[in-house]
């Protein structure tokens, strides 16, 4: 079995949980920019978390045989500050150019406000004018259905996006369809107390199809699984899947996705 | 998957996380104090699970979720309850 990790917050996790990725069948890890569980005090701070991700972590993953590849952004948790916001977005370009930077992301919303949603509009610009693919964060909880739909807004109301080039991550089964039905990627995260179990994830494909769909174990500081991924593939056998099944949803449809970006240069053995 | 397979798979574990449904709800009625939202909403999604149809686990999503459509003025927390609270000034700000 191998796969791909489309979404691990890997600056959270020990080295331990490099080796045992790899040992999993892990191909490569994406990490977006994410919350650190404290607000930054300055754009500096933010200087210095896209230098870990674009310079060290690659470094430590290396370490193992592993590709590492990041996104970056400002995250909707630390949104609400416009003026931060627009200090973080200006340094971004800097670090477009660097060999392992996918896209633009997470991106998204988390309380659904106006100022998390003019900071989205100002990253979703960001992305089209320098035509980077986007990676969104949908809110958790009860906020999550408004979110997404007015994610699903803001990103169809820019005419140059287009939805085969964006991701919306953490979907549930009232959200699937709605990304899905609009153009969307929708990437599941496999979390043990939120989101979406194992079992439910498999649910949704068995509901609505492998198509436009990846899974991710989103792994943070937080309560989280980063062997998620694999595990679910085991889950997935239980049920009847057959091996080429799975590898369509946990290889071939990130790989898909993720090489619409020419740095994601991977070599899948066959 | 035929039924008896899925029965197979999963009945221990579901019939585990019904009696800690009910152990819960237990806790909540041996415990002083006002009416919460959370419950409200708790009783409200458990209702659909005793519906028919095949799309239980969306429309208990949905029992829980902000029905509201705009974007809020701003955030008074940064986290989630896991329920929508029909008047926020009765939120608890979560860590």
């Amino acid at each position: 079995m191998r796969y791909i990790e489309p979404h691990a917050h890997m600056v959270s996790r020990v080295t331990d949980d490099y080796r045992a990725m790899l040992a999993s069948g892990c191909a490569a890890v994406c990490e977006p920019a994410f919350w650190a569980g404290f607000d930054r005090s300055s754009a500096d701070g933010f200087y210095d978390y896209f230098c870990q991700l674009t310079e060290h972590e690659p470094k430590r993953a290396a370490r193992f045989g592993l590709p590492h590849f990041c996104w970056l952004c400002i995250n909707p948790k630390e949104a609400e500050d416009v003026t931060l916001a627009e200090e973080v977005l200006a340094l971004i370009p800097k670090f477009l150019d660097r060999p392992t930077v996918l896209g633009i992301g997470e991106i998204g919303l988390n309380k659904n406000s106006r100022n998390e949603l003019k900071v989205l509009e100002m990253h979703v610009d960001l992305a089209a004018r320098h035509n980077q693919l986007i990676l969104v964060h949908t809110p958790h909880l009860e906020d999550k259905l408004k979110g997404t739909l007015l994610i699903i807004d803001a990103l169809k109301n820019d005419r140059r996006i287009n939805p085969g080039r964006v991701i919306i991550d953490h979907v549930e089964e009232h959200t699937v369809e709605h990304v899905l039905n609009a153009g969307f990627w929708a990437g599941m995260t496999l979390y043990p107390e939120s989101k979406c179990t194992s079992a439910r994830a498999i649910d949704i494909v068995e509901t609505y199809g492998n198509e436009r769909l990846w899974m991710n174990s989103a792994c943070d500081w937080g309560v989280s699984v980063p062997l998620a991924v694999p595990y679910t593939a085991l889950e997935m056998r239980k049920r009847g899947h057959g091996a080429a099944a799975i590898d369509k949803l946990i290889l071939q449809n990130p790989l898909r996705f993720l090489s619409q970006s020419a740095k994601f240069l991977l070599r899948v053995e066959s | 998957m035929k039924r008896q397979q899925v029965l197979d798979l999963y009945f221990l574990e579901a019939r585990a996380k019904l009696l800690d449904l009910g152990a819960f709800l237990d806790r909540v009625e041996r415990a002083s104090g006002p009416e919460d939202f959370r419950l409200a909403a708790f009783c409200k999604a458990l209702a659909e699970l005793s519906q028919g149809g095949a799309d239980k686990a969306k429309r208990v999503l949905l029992a829980f979720s902000d029905p509201t459509r705009e974007p809020i003025p701003a955030p008074t927390t940064k986290s989630a309850c896991g329920a929508f609270d029909p008047q926020p000034s009765t939120l608890n700000p979560q860590p």
